[in-house]
């Protein structure tokens, strides 16, 4: 029995992380060529280097997964307080399915009448070329957020009603208590819900591809258009460093958690 | 409340900057392309598009696209205005019919002298007024010749059953139809619905020596010799053989299909002197001869074709001295497309095995 369950993770395991290796293996062959490793080399990351086209690429994804989380967030963060402290029951899950709606619609849905109201209103407002950044960042904005929603209303769920109202008691204002208590004790959740929408902005496609414009090009968009011809090999290195860049980010972010975990207990103990 | 406030203004302040860097009062020029058909930097060339700001100040909106059927939605979608765009032969015959590209001035682009003779005039464009060649390509038979021990001179190597399994053809309706077109003698643009029939049927026969339809993964299969032979274009021809030296090329005597991608302006281009000014320099023979020699397809460019420097001058395969046999695919009426794309499911999901 201990085997074959050891044996069913190995198999997880390898199903989600031999891509990835084999990628990262790749990215480091001194040929072209994605069947035969002639060789180490490290050509492709100064090739990667030199390649100011899938810099910008990449340089307008981060920008744009950074600006349009922060906002979800914040966005979100309101939402899931508001959705919490609603109290009529029939009310809060109707406004929880509505904000749940962008998640569970196709993305293809949900792109192409993207693409179609900002060229609705760019036609009422008389301007040629609506797409752009402006409407990449509210498309983007749009998917994050039931995300974060989703990921902070348990974690407030579990926090405790009476501290934020003890605080009060104690002379809080409720935008301090606000800030004071109810704030840090959501953090964890807020911070899941930063990086799910922050990982979802950056590879997103679908939705991506139909709101942008001729000046803000992504870097999944590019990828997508280099099937003409081959893939070159200097993206492997750069899927490498994006890979080694988020798992740094989650060790690091795993890290802190559990030692803020591990220092509340011994507050509490003491 | 000082510290929300703050942090809206501060974002608030960040996303002006961004928009305004994007929109910025430099004069931009929004450039629309295939991926990977420029020279870009990569392995030593020249960054054209970086050259081309160096020397212009005009900054250069680079993006891609993958078939020219985005290409098309997106021109004709409308919330997005490009200045200079490059579609294959076909799709411009269609976005002149649609009044969706502009006349060009010829006199505007002084490098236009170099396009040779043989390129204009052609039949999307009989009178030279809206598009100015860029590449040129020719599909043709890629052979392993450790397997394939004679020299294949036809489509009928597709069909042949020593070669079971070892066999490739093209993942796309037109380019597939094309290779059973040619064996069988009919005009690849022909309306008649019997002749698509039987091209069809001729393609259910090939299933059963089949491999698999593919695109892009013919790189790999050939070069890694897990299929002997394949159609494909020229100038990929060329990046394979790098790899593996034992792939060989041939035309068929049947025909073949030749595409021209053309620079067009499309009719709400917003800087239509900065396009004009890109082609032109795009066709300056230093800047054709960068992209002809990363492109590695056929370049229509009189300047770079007798230059001693360039390394594919010679290459009978882009540049055949013997004449070749081909057609090009002209743009179908809507009730040949929708007959097509019925007949090319029903072959896909046809099982012979």
């Amino acid at each position: 029995m201990k085997i074959t369950s050891k044996l069913y993770m190995a198999l997880v395991m390898i199903f989600l992380y031999a891509p990835i290796v084999v990628m990262i293996i790749f990215s480091f062959n001194s040929g072209k060529s994605t069947a035969v490793f002639t060789g180490f080399s490290t050509k492709w990351y100064a090739e990667l280097a030199n390649d100011s086209a899938t810099l910008e690429a990449l340089k307008n994804t981060i920008v744009l997964a950074i600006c349009s989380s922060v906002i979800s967030v914040i966005i979100g963060t309101v939402a899931a307080i508001g959705i919490y402290k609603l109290k009529m029951k029939w009310l809060k899950t109707t406004i929880l399915s509505v904000t749940n709606i962008p998640m569970i619609n196709p993305e293809i849905v949900t792109g192409v009448s993207m693409m179609l109201l900002f060229v609705f209103i760019g036609k009422l407002v008389n301007v040629q070329d609506v797409l752009g950044f402006n409407t990449l960042l509210i498309a983007h904005i749009t998917f994050n957020l039931p995300y974060v929603i989703l990921s902070v209303l348990p974690v407030l769920k579990q926090t405790d009603p009476h501290i934020p109202e003890a605080a009060q008691d104690l002379g809080c204002t409720p935008v301090q208590a606000f800030f004071k208590v109810t704030l840090p004790s959501i953090r964890p959740g807020i911070i899941t819900g930063f990086l799910m929408a922050f990982t979802l902005s950056l590879d997103d496609f679908i939705i991506s591809y139909f709101s942008s414009g001729p000046e803000f090009q992504t870097l999944p968009i590019k990828i997508f258009s280099m099937t003409k011809k081959h893939v070159k090999p200097d993206l492997y290195a750069l899927s490498t460093l994006i890979f080694v860049a988020i798992l740094v980010l989650l060790l690091i972010i795993n890290f802190s958690q559990s030692k803020a975990e591990n220092k509340n207990k011994r507050n509490m103990k003491g | 409340m000082k510290k929300i406030v703050s942090l809206v203004c501060a974002l608030v302040l960040v996303l002006g900057m961004v928009s305004m860097g994007a929109c910025g009062k430099r004069q931009v020029i929004n450039v629309f392309n295939w991926g990977e058909y420029i020279s870009d930097g990569s392995e030593g060339s020249l960054d054209i598009n970086k050259e081309f700001e160096k020397r212009t100040g005009i900054h250069v909106n680079y993006t891609n696209y993958d078939s020219n059927e985005v290409l098309y939605s997106k021109l004709s979608g409308g919330g997005a205005s490009y200045d200079v765009v490059i579609p294959s032969d076909y799709m411009i015959e269609r976005l002149i019919s649609e009044g969706l590209v502009q006349k060009i001035d010829m006199n505007d682009i002084p490098n236009y002298k170099y396009i040779p003779e043989e390129y204009k005039g052609l039949f999307f464009d009989k009178n030279n007024e809206y598009s100015i060649p860029y590449t040129v390509g020719l599909v043709g038979l890629i052979y392993n010749k450790k397997m394939v021990t004679e020299k294949p001179t036809s489509w009928n190597i597709l069909w042949d059953s020593r070669y079971t399994n070892k066999i490739l053809n093209f993942n796309n309706s037109r380019d597939a139809f094309g290779i059973a077109q040619y064996i069988l003698g009919q005009d690849v643009n022909t309306t008649d619905p019997a002749d698509w029939r039987a091209a069809a049927d001729k393609l259910k026969d090939q299933k059963k020596v089949l491999q698999s339809y593919v695109m892009d993964e013919v790189f790999d299969i050939m070069e890694n010799e897990e299929a002997a032979v394949a159609p494909y274009y020229a100038g990929d021809f060329l990046t394979m053989k790098e790899v593996n030296d034992d792939l060989e090329f041939v035309y068929p005597d049947e025909g073949t299909n030749i595409f021209v991608d053309s620079f067009c302006i499309p009719t709400n281009a917003k800087n239509v002197d900065a396009a004009k000014l890109y082609i032109n320099f795009m066709l300056d023979p230093e800047m054709a001869l960068a992209n002809a020699e990363s492109i590695c397809y056929a370049c229509p460019h009189t300047a770079v074709r007798n230059n001693e420097e360039y390394s594919l001058k010679n290459s009978e395969i882009l540049y055949p001295t013997t004449p070749v046999k081909s057609q090009y695919f002209h743009n179908l009426d809507k009730d040949t497309l929708d007959l097509l794309s019925s007949l090319w499911t029903e072959v896909k999901q046809y099982n012979a095995k």
